[in-house]
């Protein structure tokens, strides 16, 4: 199982301080490095890459130290964020000098592989030149490909993208995790990171402010009170669960909206639990009940601002 | 040596470097070397004309060949670090040694097209001047080898390669290696020169070293040069933004 690790990682450049003492273990599946930019995303995914070696800490790939270490590559695949390719060569041509490079002993099998794997198969025997922006992104996935690494780095994938070519990238890396692969990309994207990663590794001012599923994220941030849209058959059964909330330990505030009530609670684990006995015990017909700031947005906003405080 | 050249990386060396705007400035030296033998040729075509040494020898070393090995040797990996797509070759497990030594070699066998072939055909198109015009190819072929390798590792070691080398060539070679003795020492140029001096000895092309020196220095250079570039390249680090 090839992972990655992260122990007490700082990156600086003279006095400025771009990557502060991160520490994490990136394993199988696909993991989102989330962040505004100039938050430190590409340092790591360079750092990681091994073009960039960490002023302080240990980083490893597979177990082994990926700066200096031209033989991690052989495990390792990265697709950066810079457009240039070498633009004279087909696309073909393009995945085969990199197998070529990698030594591989079936140099047709392989780039062949890589070219289907990302849908490239049509467009393989032109030059990159002619390629789109998308198609120059997948041609780069499928040379990072071709010797079936077992983790995959992306830089900003999606830059660029159309929303058809975004959809495709995804679907593959999906697939490429769900395969058992470790994959990291890096997004200040966050319908992106949403959704094509649940863990993710929010990265802010240089810092790591949040790891893991950000649903669970969202759900230890006990300062800030969950958000719920609730829905009933009719307005005088709205107003009726509205003061059967008011009283309850666990409800900060209950609104009116005119669609149903909009209920802030500080104990996201006592309404879940309890919101459905309550509507049945009182009569009345629950028809909708709608977390609202649970979606990777709210997430970041909350930590962005947490670290701007 | 030969394990360490990797045929896949000079072949995308070569097409990537011909590929480029810059490879036209590769055969302006040339032409005008070429062109300005014929104008003399036509005009000076007396026997005993000093002028054969004189523009193969100070032309032909001082401007020709140092200035196309600079631009050759600063775009086969230079330029591929410039724009990024270096990434991609070094992305692999591919030996940095094994990359700085095909890079060299590519250097080395187009700035031998680029300028020493060239120097020979001009040589030859000078009138009475063949011996001199082997021992200027000669000159040439060793000098070739030994600008590529430094031009190489200069452009892996600072972003002002071809400034650095512009630098070297014009204010180190050209000025100072002509006025005081000592900087002959660190001079390619003057290592070529003494190449082909010792090959046809001509007190006008101004050599300022023996073979002996000449090969020797010539020899350290280039290795440490080489040596220096792969420990650089070992070491390669994106350019990155701080946050």
């Amino acid at each position: 199982m090839s992972a990655i690790e992260l122990s007490n990682v700082s990156r600086w450049y003279g006095n400025v301080v771009a990557v502060n003492d991160i520490t994490m273990t990136i394993g199988p599946g696909v993991t989102g490095l989330l962040g505004p930019n100039g938050a430190g995303k590409s340092t790591i995914i360079h750092m990681i890459a091994g073009f960039l070696g960490p002023s302080k800490g240990t980083l490893t790939v597979d177990g082994r130290p990926s700066w200096e270490n031209p033989g991690v590559y052989k495990v390792l695949g990265l697709v950066p964020e810079r457009d240039s390719v070498y633009a004279f060569l087909t696309g073909e041509q393009f995945v085969r000098a990199t197998a070529k490079l990698h030594k591989l002993p079936d140099l047709a099998g392989a780039t062949r592989r890589a070219i289907e794997m990302t849908d490239m198969a049509d467009a393989a025997d032109r030059k990159i030149s002619t390629y789109s922006k998308g198609m120059r992104q997948r041609i780069k996935v499928a040379a990072a490909l071709v010797h079936d690494p077992q983790i995959l780095l992306l830089d900003e994938p999606f830059n660029g993208m159309d929303p058809r070519q975004r959809i495709h990238m995804m679907d593959l890396l999906a697939k490429l995790g769900t395969e058992g692969r470790t994959i990291l990309f890096s997004s200040h994207i966050l319908e992106e990171v949403e959704r094509l990663s649940g863990t993710i590794q929010v990265m802010v001012a240089g810092r790591l402010a949040a790891s893991g599923d950000f649903r669970a994220i969202r759900r230890l941030m006990t300062s800030r009170p969950h958000v719920f849209n609730v829905r009933t058959s009719s307005a005088s059964d709205d107003r009726r669960l509205a003061a059967v909330l008011v009283g309850r330990p666990f409800t900060n505030a209950v609104e009116l909206t005119g669609k149903g009530l909009q209920v802030r609670t500080s104990d996201f684990g006592a309404f879940c639990g309890q919101i459905a006995a309550l509507t049945r015990d009182n009569g009345i017909a629950l028809r909708e009940l709608l977390p609202t700031d649970e979606s990777l947005e709210s997430v970041f906003g909350y930590l962005l601002s947490d670290q701007a405080n | 040596m030969s394990s360490l050249f990797n045929p896949v990386v000079a072949a995308l060396t070569f097409r990537a470097t011909l590929g480029r705007r810059r490879a036209i400035l590769f055969a302006i030296p040339a032409v005008i070397l070429i062109a300005l033998t014929l104008v003399l040729r036509a005009t000076h075509p007396a026997a005993g004309a000093l002028w054969p040494s004189n523009v193969l020898g100070d032309f032909g070393f001082s401007v020709l060949l140092p200035l196309t090995a600079l631009i050759i040797g600063t775009s086969v990996l230079g330029a591929e670090i410039d724009d990024g797509s270096a990434i991609h070759l070094l992305a692999t497990p591919v030996p940095r040694s094994s990359v700085i030594v095909t890079k060299f070699a590519v250097s080395a066998v187009m700035t031998m097209v680029f300028a020493a072939l060239p120097e020979l055909i001009a040589g030859l198109l000078a009138p009475h001047s063949t011996k001199l015009a082997f021992a200027l190819f000669v000159g040439a072929l060793v000098g070739s080898v030994i600008y590529s390798a430094v031009f190489v590792a200069a452009s892996v070691l600072t972003s002002r390669a071809i400034a650095v080398g512009l630098l070297y060539v014009l204010i180190w070679e050209g000025l100072l290696g002509n006025i005081v003795g000592g900087a002959r020492i660190l001079s390619v140029a003057h290592y070529s020169l003494g190449v082909a001096n010792a090959i046809y000895p001509d007190k006008n092309l101004m050599a300022g070293l023996t073979l002996a020196t000449s090969v020797i220095l010539g020899t350290i250079v280039t290795v440490g040069a080489l040596i220096l570039a792969t420990r650089r390249l070992a070491a390669f680090a994106i350019k990155g933004e701080p946050a």
